[in-house]
């Protein structure tokens, strides 16, 4: 499944300034390997800004172009209407977007994207707030979690991106983590190969907006996957197909106690949870049509 | 000083036009090892299984291979995360990764 090579994971570069154990420049190394040098990519302002570069810098060795927050969808799908009049149907044109600028900002140059059936793979690094600018709540930082904004947990649910994203009848959809990379690889490259929009929502922790040691980073990643308060699904063509299991999961507490966002939190509160993602979990498992995989 | 912000001297109307950058991948030059905070990850071949845990999860890919083989950590770019130190299987004595502390220069 992996190629060793020397120099560098895919066609990122050594040198990139973000914050040590970094989730999301785990993830993008292993997109790109997948994806390799025929891609086009948009990148929004946010973390992912700094792969696109600032100053003269830049990370990435294949054509890129740094866009606004609310019109990623919009120019990737402009770029992909280029290549087919070129008759360049090989070039992978991928949109790489927080979660600020997927679940809000971005969400109507999105959904529009979706509706035309645009032949663009959308990938939102889901590190649940406004990371790149202070730690701001965004729609879809989780219930209770406390950020510069909601300093005290917010108070409101998140957006189930993943399902608004599905219900736009769109042909691939899925869910990935940072600590399941095999499982990440394969649905990247099973997006690469869908004809017509998809969409990728992962899981990246975030050392310095959760408050963790670093080298929790993974380890951390895979709690929430192995806790249910992360589930990886992929829906194809309406068909949900659970990718994590959804029995004998380990208490909501494995994932919340390690996390500084969380340590406001009563046992009270840590039973809602739990209750919530139990309940989400059965909804899920009778939707899908398989049994779990990882 | 960041060497991404320096234009080599160059007047506004030399630089290329559009925010355009020819020169891709040159954040080589910015060796992120400066981001280490006092620890840095250790590696002992010893007892390595080359199971390429670390080199997989290794956000900044600043784990050394040679061949089919683990060889030792690039310091250069290394920000002593330790997710390689924690991931690492091997349990028995001595390690193949460990946390040492880093004496910093500033």
């Amino acid at each position: 499944m992996y190629d060793i090579k020397n120099t560098a994971k895919g066609l990122v570069a050594h040198g990139v300034s973000t914050c040590a154990g970094c989730g999301l420049e785990l993830i993008i190394r292993h997109i790109l390997d997948v994806l390799g040098e025929n891609t086009v990519i948009v990148i929004p302002p946010g973390c992912a800004a700094l792969f696109s570069g600032y100053g003269k810098e830049t990370a990435l060795r294949i054509p890129g172009f740094q866009g606004n927050l609310e019109n990623t969808a919009a120019i990737a799908a402009g770029i992909r209407a280029g290549f087919e009049v070129q008759g360049r149907h090989d070039i992978t044109v991928l949109a790489f977007a927080g979660d600020g600028a997927t679940v809000d900002i971005g969400i109507q140059a999105l959904s529009g994207m979706f509706e035309r059936g645009e032949r663009v793979l959308y990938v939102c690094y889901d590190n649940e707030a406004y990371m790149n600018t202070g730690i701001q709540g965004s729609g879809s930082t989780p219930f209770m979690a406390a950020t510069t904004t909601t300093p005290g947990g917010k108070p409101s649910r998140r957006k189930n991106m993943l399902e608004i994203a599905a219900a736009h009848g769109i042909p691939y959809a899925a869910s990935a983590s940072a600590a399941y990379i095999d499982d990440l690889k394969k649905k990247v490259e099973k997006a690469k190969n869908t004809d017509g929009p998809s969409y990728l929502h992962i899981h990246t922790p975030c050392p310095t907006g959760w408050g963790f040691d670093p080298a929790l980073s993974v380890s951390l990643a895979r709690a929430a996957v192995q806790t249910g308060a992360w589930v990886l699904y992929e829906i194809e063509k309406g068909k949900l197909k659970l990718n994590s299991k959804t029995t004998k999961l380990k208490p909501v507490s494995d994932y919340l106690k390690p996390q500084g966002r969380f340590k406001h939190l009563s046992d009270k509160d840590i039973q809602d949870i739990q209750q919530e993602i139990d309940e989400y979990i059965q909804v899920l498992a009778s939707r899908s049509e398989n049994q779990a995989v990882i | 000083m960041n060497p991404g912000n320096d234009n080599d001297g160059k007047k506004w109307h030399e630089l290329p036009g559009g925010g355009i950058n020819p020169d891709a991948g040159n954040s080589l030059e910015n060796y992120t090892g400066y981001l280490r905070r006092g620890e840095k990850p250790q590696f002992n071949p010893d007892n390595c299984i080359n199971c390429f845990f670390c080199w997989v999860f290794c956000p900044e890919n600043a784990i050394i291979v040679d061949g089919e083989k683990i060889a030792g950590i690039n310091y250069d770019y290394c920000k002593g995360c330790g997710i390689c130190v924690n991931e690492c299987p091997v349990s028995h004595e001595p390690l193949p990764l460990i946390m040492v502390e880093e004496k910093i220069e500033l």
